[in-house]
């Protein structure tokens, strides 16, 4: 479809949809709407953006917005607070270590929750039904519920009536710490869009596949798991900038040590000690929201798709 | 440290008297080593994962190649797991009961993982907040009348309540008009419109904090120019700069626009979904009935993605319900800014009092159980109409 060039009539026409609002009649208006709401919504990241690339005296002597009629002067633009940010504050350290928790935590718990939705959705076992809305109900038990428990765990085990069921393993601090904990709280939301995919799966593929003497193993790693990459794509980026920009698990289980922080772990520390230095905090938020916004833009039809599977029924 | 791991590991050793003579027709050998196999392939994968989680633990180690060896344990131990308790299975146990125990190796790891960080943490919690401050003895119900009486908690939830009405509702109705304005423009044109309102969705709530920390920035007389957006344009118009985040009760508001101008976008793109897949019959038939546009919109359209809005609308309320980044970083709860989840980190972390920082996560929990209601009843819905 050639619409892009097409003038908005023709595309009005080309497309016969209903217009709800169409009372609205002039075109004008509708795109300045959109427009004035656009410019709103991008304003504040340009001004974090163009900040990070200007020199330390600049910013603390004139508001980001004085820089427009300067663009093309040499002056106006530096990469020094990368530097600075990237080797002095830690955050090149934070980058690697966001890597290091954001991979495995949304690698694990799409793996559990694929194999126990293929479970829930094709084997037949006792009270499948009941555990799976369980696990849909646990969807809802807010994150902070588990905390003050969970760290307790993790520094002393657990103990009844003087047995240990759950031994001192010195957890806390450690990725695994993390991961763990990543995916028991991203399980239920896993689990519970995964079993909706895979059970609308057609059984005679599962069938012919049985007969073919394959077992349930090589089932769902041959046939569900490729059948199901638009699904497990969707979570896994949605998990993906869930676990990136999570802060509160990462403050709690993998605690204040600056060798271990995540970006927005040392995002907050930049904050509450040199909260004022904004050639930092821009040029360090920037880093932070990188790899996200790249991952949004070069993914975002599995985003959306992922964001809505859940909300919109039908 | 590493006994316990290996422990677990030597358990299935039993089963090997029982399952030894199973295999029938094939020799004897084979069977005997498939069943070392079994065995010692597990126990010397959980071994190598030891040795590497160990290596992570080595401050002292090269970071990049920490967090390589990280990726690779934690991605590949899991596939390990599933695929070393498949081959226990399936050659140690005899055919029989091989069906019956397989469902329990899927489902078997994610009923532990939930059991562990979800179910006992809800029980634990909700023993912990009839204790005392250091969970050692029962209290009874004091720390609820404390965060029902105090000030600074009820502060808290105060503006929580306001959070979650002002919110909810602010991202649903810009969604909903943007939705609707930008179905009318050209594809193209829509689509990009669209995803510079979804962006801030991929910035996490800490950026988030700053970047609007930097654009409610004031400086007192004396310290320089404003270089803060809104004082910036507050100037313009001929005031005084004002310092934004210490306006009591209105910085609670400041800080709401964070999180609306985060969750709009999501509500945004369910919302335009669901316009689009409002039948066009029934649209047509109201105007060819002599409808106004205005009557289509709020008649017609409005509710026929009635209950996408309800959705999106709890959904959105349990993101607000929980915000802890953006009041942590923005003021720290200072300046009446405080709400129940920034508040419950504080208890916990801060005053070191695990009874009202348990007592703070079950007001939490229980804010949801309305919702979890409307959820598992939708839930039930849908599995009737499949």
């Amino acid at each position: 479809m050639t619409a892009t060039t097409a003038p908005p009539g023709v595309e009005a026409g080309a497309r016969p949809r209903r217009r709800p609002l169409a009372w609205v009649t002039d075109h004008w208006l509708v795109k300045s709407i959109i427009l004035v709401i656009v410019i709103i919504w991008l304003v504040p990241t340009v001004g974090l953006l163009i900040t990070s690339f200007r020199p330390t005296d600049d910013i603390n002597a004139t508001g980001w917005w004085t820089v427009f009629p300067h663009v093309f002067d040499k002056a106006t633009w530096t990469i020094k607070n990368y530097d600075a940010v990237l080797s002095r504050q830690g955050f090149g350290n934070a980058f690697l270590n966001s890597l290091a928790v954001t991979i495995p935590s949304t690698v694990i718990p799409i793996t559990i929750a694929a194999f126990a939705a293929y479970a829930f959705a094709w084997m037949d076992f006792k009270g499948r039904h009941v555990l799976f809305v369980v696990v849909v109900g646990l969807m809802v038990v807010p994150l902070q519920m588990a905390l003050i428990p969970i760290l307790r765990l993790y520094t002393a085990g657990a103990q009844v009536f003087g047995v240990t069921i759950f031994p001192d393993l010195d957890l806390n601090g450690t990725y695994l710490a993390v991961w763990l904990a990543h995916t028991g709280f991203g399980l239920p939301l896993a689990v519970y869009l995964l079993r909706n995919y895979i059970g609308s799966l057609p059984s005679e593929i599962m069938e012919s596949a049985r007969i073919d003497g394959a077992d349930h193993f090589k089932i769902f790693t041959r046939l569900i798991i490729p059948l199901s990459v638009p699904v497990l794509a969707s979570f896994a980026i949605f998990q993906f900038m869930w676990v990136w920009n999570d802060l509160l698990i990462a403050l709690i289980f993998l605690g204040g040590e600056p060798q271990n922080r995540v970006l927005t772990q040392a995002l907050m520390e930049l904050n509450s000690s040199r909260g004022q230095e904004w050639q930092l905090l821009t040029a360090g938020a920037f880093i932070s929201m990188m790899l996200p916004v790249a991952v949004f833009f070069s993914l975002q039809r599995y985003f959306v798709r992922g964001l809505t599977a859940g909300s919109v029924k039908g | 440290m590493t006994s316990p791991l290996v422990m677990k590991e030597e358990r299935p050793e039993p089963h090997l008297g029982i399952s030894e003579p199973a295999p029938r027709g094939r020799g004897p050998l084979l069977a005997v080593l498939r069943a070392v196999a079994a065995l010692a392939i597990p126990v010397i994968g959980f071994l190598v994962l030891w040795l590497t989680f160990n290596f992570l633990r080595d401050s002292e180690a090269n970071r990049v190649a920490v967090v390589g060896v990280a990726v690779v344990v934690g991605v590949g131990g899991i596939w390990i797991l599933y695929w070393s308790m498949d081959l226990l299975v399936s050659s140690l146990l005899p055919e029989r009961l091989r069906e019956s125990v397989r469902p329990a190796v899927f489902v078997g790891p994610a009923l532990v993982l939930l059991g562990v960080y979800l179910v006992y943490p809800l029980v634990n919690t909700t023993i912990l907040s009839f204790k005392d401050a250091k969970g050692e003895s029962f209290v009874g119900l004091r720390n609820f009348v404390d965060i029902f009486t105090k000030s600074d908690t009820l502060v808290a939830i105060r503006n929580s309540m306001i959070w979650v009405v002002v919110v909810p509702l602010a991202a649903v109705v810009v969604g909903l008009v943007f939705a609707t304005l930008a179905d009318r423009l050209g594809r193209r044109a829509e689509a990009m419109s669209k995803a510079m309102i979804f962006l801030p969705m991929a910035i996490s709530l800490v950026g988030a904090s700053i970047v609007w920390k930097f654009i409610y920035s004031f400086r007192s007389a004396g310290f320089g120019e404003q270089i803060g957006l809104l004082n910036g344009i507050w100037m313009g118009l001929g005031n005084q700069p004002v310092a934004w985040l210490l306006q009591e009760p209105w910085n609670n508001l400041y800080l709401m626009v964070i999180l609306i101008w985060l969750q709009t976008g999501f509500a945004m793109v369910v919302l335009s979904a669901a316009l689009k897949s409002v039948p066009e019959d029934l649209v047509e038939a109201a105007r060819i009935d002599g409808a106004s546009e205005r009557q289509v919109f709020f008649r017609v359209v409005l509710p026929s993605i009635s209950s996408t809005v309800v959705v999106v609308l709890t959904m959105v309320t349990i993101v607000v319900w929980k915000v802890f980044d953006i009041v942590f970083v923005m003021t720290g709860g200072r300046f009446g800014t405080s709400v129940v989840a920034q508040r419950m980190v504080t208890e916990f972390f801060t005053y070191r009092n695990d009874g009202i920082g348990a007592a703070l996560a079950v007001v939490l929990f229980i804010g949801v159980i309305p919702i979890m209601v409307v959820n598992v009843r939708k839930f039930r819905q849908q599995e009737e109409r499949r």
